[in-house]
């Protein structure tokens, strides 16, 4: 006999979405089928079952083959490591519960630690424009009932958030958006004619790294005021035409992505994305929402502002948090060899950062705390694999639009693993022995 | 027909990206994903390249091995695309100038045919430019 375990909430995207289905066997320890997840989805329960999974810590040797070492061993590895050194950074988080991230940051705060989340080679510039001008925003749930006005902009949920557009932005058929996609005038802006931008009623292919100078552009035409011929190779009339159909509805949303916070100009895109709906508001009801990639990189931001004050890129090395994007951000620390011990966890900066601050990686001590093999375990000299979490253990986690949703634990991990919750509980008792913290 | 063109790099994520690496990115699939680098019909021609060619990205910041394909979300002349990962990683422009954010889309880049070139796996790759000894 199986079990079929419902209202299960997916560990991948922004979208968390909470109508997955799964199947587990009878004793619930392996996981059959799943139902309802998008492909991505789908694979991230599967993965867990591999027969090849490592399931115990590896300690790099001297002849870079891996030695298998006990979990105690590990914690004790990283516990030292973390007390020596003078500046380690402790990166990640976006791929772990909140309760873990918040153990994380005890030990961070008497580790004297950076740390910072995957928010710095995400939306790391959306918090930098959010504190500069605040961000009008809604939830998911909003959108499905409300919203007939839908821009996406720099941003391709059909590959990246597969299901947000069947979920909340342009299919479903909400209280005051009846007809579904038909209620609803869609419009992308990126580069690229993506699939996305494919079933869209206006796609405007922007020049790349353009966007400042189009948002700009957008408010002049809200006001009714001159503009050039073309802007950001868009003609006017085009521009004109989005202006009266963003400002003609009941209720409006921009979605953006990283097609505006990783381009030229950063933070100061969305400043000027802020800005236009701010415009926008004086026409009608508009909102804003950046989409958030990792299932948890929001509830990593709202747990370090909650106990440091700051939303990610936090130096606590003096003592207290400090916050300077460009200097306690992960990716400046390590390209400038400031920092000496790596801590990932729940997150690949191996993969998705510049290879130049990689390098900083691979020269310094380094702990990666992953259930996968990933180019991060690949340099690092201690590989902790842990349970999937969302999957082998629950927790909280914070969806893309900033509303709470607990994970379920759905199937039992490996005979004898470790969660990052324990893993983390682990390290932190040894760090304060060693520093003698009560 | 020249031997290397000049084109405008972005990276970003596909579904074949987002499959991949849940899957595991010790495995050829993950190459499959993401070692490409997606170009416009036009851009291939002018480089003189077949579909699933090997080729060389070079920018300032380094260069890498990919397979050259036919970009599937096109057209989109003059720019390229490869899926975020470590390919990608090793040419982008890492400056974040003072945002934290490196510059992932937006970088001019040099491509020629490298038919005799392999493209690496994504963790040997990054062990190889970090100089990482495996055993
Ligand atoms: S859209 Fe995102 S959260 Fe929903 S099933 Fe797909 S990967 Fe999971």
């Amino acid at each position: 006999m199986t079990k079929t375990i419902t209202d299960v909430i997916c560990p991948f995207c922004g979208t968390l979405c909470d109508d997955v289905e799964v199947v587990v066997s009878d004793d619930g320890k392996k996981l059959l089928e799943v139902a309802n997840a998008c492909v991505i989805g789908t694979e991230k329960f599967l993965h867990s079952q591999e027969p090849d999974r490592v399931t115990r810590p590896r300690l790099r040797q001297e002849d870079g083959s891996w030695k298998t070492v006990s979990y105690e061993e590990a914690a004790d590895y990283t516990a030292k490591m973390l007390a020596k050194a003078k500046k380690p950074l402790m990166y990640g988080w976006s791929s772990t519960n909140c309760e873990a991230q918040s153990i994380g940051n005890e030990i961070a705060e008497i580790a004297k630690s950076c740390c910072d989340n995957t928010a710095a080679v995400c939306h790391g510039t959306t918090l930098i424009a959010v504190q500069d001008i605040g961000l009008p925003s809604c939830t998911l749930g909003e959108i499905k009932n409300r919203a007939d006005r839908v821009i996406f902009w720099g941003c391709n949920p059909a590959h990246a958030h597969p299901r947000h557009m069947s979920r909340y932005s342009i299919f479903p058929r909400g209280f005051f958006t009846g007809k579904g996609q038909m209620s609803r005038k869609m419009v992308v802006v990126d580069p690229r004619c993506t699939d996305t931008a494919k079933m869209a009623d206006v796609h405007l292919q922007i020049q790349q790294g353009h966007d400042y100078e189009l948002l700009d552009a957008l408010r002049v035409a809200l006001k009714g005021e001159w503009l050039p011929d073309s802007v950001a190779g868009i003609p006017a009339e085009k521009i004109r035409e989005v202006a009266d159909i963003m400002k003609s509805g009941r209720f409006g949303i921009i979605f953006f992505g990283m097609g505006v916070t990783q381009s030229l100009s950063k933070n100061h895109n969305i400043d000027a994305a802020i800005a236009l709906t701010k415009d926008l508001n004086e026409h009608t009801k508009f909102s804003i929402m950046p989409m958030r990639g990792h299932y948890n990189v929001t509830g990593s931001g709202e747990v370090f502002a909650w106990q440091f004050g700051f939303p990610y890129s936090v130096d606590l090395t003096r003592g207290f948090a400090r916050y300077n994007p460009g200097d306690s951000s992960s990716v400046d620390l390590l390209t400038r060899g400031e920092v000496d011990a790596m801590f990932t966890i729940g997150s690949d900066p191996g993969a998705h950062f510049p290879i130049s601050a990689v390098k900083g990686i691979a020269k310094v001590d380094s702990v990666c705390i992953d259930p996968h093999m990933t180019p991060t375990s690949g340099v690092s000299k201690l590989h902790v694999p842990v349970a999937f979490n969302g999957v082998e253990c629950g927790g909280n986690c914070y969806r893309m639009d900033n509303v709470p949703i607990d994970c379920r634990k759905v199937v039992e991990p490996p005979e004898g693993m470790l969660t990052d919750q324990e893993f983390l509980t682990m390290v932190l008792d040894r760090l304060k022995k060693l520093k003698g913290v009560a | 027909m020249a031997n290397s063109i000049s084109v405008n790099l972005i990276s970003g994520r596909t579904i074949q990206q987002g499959v991949a690496i849940e899957s595991g990115k010790e495995k050829p699939s993950y190459r499959t994903a993401c070692g490409i680098i997606e170009m416009d019909p036009s851009d291939l021609k002018k480089l003189g390249a077949w579909k699933s060619t090997n080729v060389k990205v070079t920018s300032d910041y380094g260069s890498v091995v990919v397979k050259a394909v036919e970009a599937t979300q096109g057209p989109h002349p003059g720019v390229a695309f490869i899926p975020m990962g470590p390919w990608a990683n090793s040419v982008i422009n890492p400056n974040t100038y003072s945002t934290g954010m490196p510059t992932f889309k937006g970088t001019p880049v040099k491509i020629e045919v490298a038919i005799n070139e392999p493209v690496l796996l994504g963790i040997e790759l990054v062990q190889k430019n970090c100089g990482v000894i495996v055993g």
